[in-house]
């Protein structure tokens, strides 16, 4: 049942909000074992939420459009009262003072919240592995990843665990494990949804967005959390664009444009790009008119993207340093304080990108890496000007392969980057991109097609997604869904 | 522009590394500069593209000084705030000695 069926059912009081939340507890503590989606159950807080929805029903009130729906959170995401840990030890026996933006909104909307959900430690990571409290097994094969950096709350939507759930994408940490579990995951236009509460990876390239398991799921969810927000000074002061009102159109005549240097990115496997075709086809039988585009500075977005997301990390990081909140290991000074804090606290990738990124923007190296890369970042964003004079939407692969075993690539971080190749782009431009299930690889696994939008584009965004996922090869049998 | 710099050297990660107020074991080192140099060296890409009087972007929204009304508003919760403290004392932060002995 998607999340629209079941907040319509308990809005009319056809099904209790305690009976669905059930449902899922159930589905949770059966698998949940196997696959650690989760940092966090908080049963006993959804069984309080869930029974208020039901108080305000019998009331006559109207709970909200999440009426009664299980939603999940990424750990990342601040919840009063509940521990939020970034999948980090430097964040142990941290109990947030406040709740994110997000997670008001969704309360506000009658959502449940069934727990926080894992991740690669503050989102630096691209299959969950980099999580200090173990990794998150992919629900459609337990020996694969479920990508990241939202590995959590993409294997909760999947496993139905969680109806729907929150990511936050800096680089593709939305999008690629949607891909890789074969969901929904969208990651909105810069500044539309409030980033308040978020824990801050790069500022300039992380949103919060929706995991849910079709097309329209996300965008309930995602028009319940956008807006306006004071707390966040980057949030846009304009109504956001609506992503339901996309809904139900059809593609008559949209112009889609297939991305030629993201279609034969670095890495694409040969069945990621054979699905990807047949999108493209698809969107053409529907009536779409669908060409190539090319839009030649996207090659160069992970280049720059490996030095901008570290270099603002290195700086966001560096309030961890054992005085406020969190772990404290004991120095003989200050600095010494500060020193075995940060060694024990982080692990190795966070290490390796507050690292990289305070290299980049050292003393004699700023121009050559931190410059270059923010003027590689204003020709990403004019040559999609360009294309968008042309095109409505772009099409591209979301991942260039399908989900890959826990270990492939951990000895390698350059390899574990390559993921991001066709997602990065559209973080750095600030613009809006949805994945969305399309078929399986040559090892039954999930494929995502990644639909890009410019700014504010979110509601012909979602109308090509719908279109899409309408024409998508059946997906796999998979255990029901109530 | 600058040139693309030299290699990452053990020196440089171990100077990058006491900026970042973090300590290394010697084969954490190692395999930082290595892995740091295979990304730097990927990074090198984009030294083929001319960005000659190309502006920088830092930031994705043309957002300059927003502000809010002038009005109280409340903020964080003072005890709830200090509970998650490493160490508190007399309702503030308590931190170890900032200042060493006189040399």
């Amino acid at each position: 049942m998607t999340a629209q069926a079941l907040s319509a059912a308990v809005r009319s009081g056809e099904r209790r909000a305690v009976d669905v939340l059930e449902e899922h507890l159930t589905r949770i503590a059966a698998r949940e074992g196997d696959i650690h989606a989760f940092n966090l159950v908080t049963g006993d807080l959804a069984r309080g939420q869930a029974g208020a929805v039901d108080a305000a029903v019998a009331e006559g009130r109207d709970p909200g459009p999440l009426a009664g729906v299980p939603v999940a959170l990424k750990d990342n995401l601040c919840t009063r009262g509940v521990a939020t840990t970034c999948s980090s030890r430097i964040l142990e026996g941290w109990v947030p003072p406040y709740d994110a933006t997000v997670v008001t909104r969704l309360a506000e909307a009658g959502a449940v919240f069934v727990g926080k959900t894992n991740l690669d430690e503050f989102a630096m990571g691209s299959s969950t592995e980099n999580s200090a409290f173990g990794p998150t097994r992919n629900p459609r094969d337990l020996s694969r990843v479920p990508g990241g950096s939202s590995g959590g709350s993409a294997a909760a939507v999947a496993a139905g665990f969680a109806a729907l759930s929150l990511g936050s994408d800096t680089g593709g940490s939305i999008r690629q494990p949607a891909s890789l579990c074969g969901v929904v995951g969208a990651k909105p236009t810069y500044g539309v949804v409030s980033r308040y509460g978020l824990v801050a990876f790069a500022s300039s390239l992380d949103q919060i967005g929706p995991f849910a398991a079709t097309v329209g799921d996300a965008a309930l969810l995602l028009d319940v959390i956008s807006g306006p927000d004071p707390a966040d000074s980057t949030s846009l002061r304009q109504p956001a664009p609506s992503a339901s009102a996309g809904l139900g159109r059809g593609v008559e005549g949209i112009r889609v444009g297939l991305v030629s240097e993201l279609a034969g990115a670095e890495g694409v496997a040969p069945d990621v790009a054979a699905r990807l075709r047949e999108a493209a086809e698809a969107l053409s039988a529907a009536g779409a008119k669908v060409d190539e585009v090319s839009v030649p500075a996207v090659i160069y977005g992970l280049s720059a993207y490996y030095l901008i997301a570290p270099a603002e990390a290195s700086s966001n990081l560096a309030r961890y340093d054992g005085v406020r909140y969190g772990r404290r290991e004991r120095g003989e000074d200050i600095t010494d304080m500060y020193v075995r804090t940060r060694s024990a606290g982080f692990g190795a990738e966070v290490k390796r990108r507050i690292m990289l990124g305070t290299y980049a923007l050292s003393a004699g190296y700023y121009d050559a890496y931190y410059g270059k890369a923010q003027q590689v970042r204003t020709l990403i964003i004019r040559d999609f000007d360009e294309a968008y004079r042309n095109f409505d939407v772009l099409l591209s692969p979301t991942s260039p392969g399908t989900a890959f075993p826990l270990g492939a690539k951990t000895a390698d971080p350059l390899s574990m980057y390559l993921n991001d190749v066709c997602t990065i782009p559209s973080n750095l431009a600030g613009h809006p991109a949805i994945s969305v299930p399309f078929g399986t690889g040559a090892d039954g696994l999930p494929v995502g097609v990644q639909v890009l939008a410019p700014a504010l584009g979110e509601t012909v965004m979602f109308q090509v997604a719908e279109a899409l996922e309408s024409r998508a090869p059946a997906a796999p049998a998979e255990e029901e869904r109530s | 522009m600058a040139a693309m710099p030299s290699p990452i050297s053990t020196d440089d990660v171990a100077h990058v590394a006491r900026l970042a107020r973090l300590s290394l074991q010697p084969d954490e080192l190692e395999r930082f500069t290595e892995q740091l140099a295979a990304v730097l060296a990927h990074a090198a890409d984009v030294e083929a593209l001319d960005t000659a009087g190309v502006p920088p972007t830092a930031h994705p929204l043309p957002l300059v000084n927003v502000l809010r009304d002038d009005v109280e508003v409340p903020s964080l919760d003072r005890a709830e705030v200090l509970a998650s403290a490493p160490e508190v004392e007399d309702d503030r932060f308590s931190v170890p000695r900032i200042l060493g002995e006189a040399p």
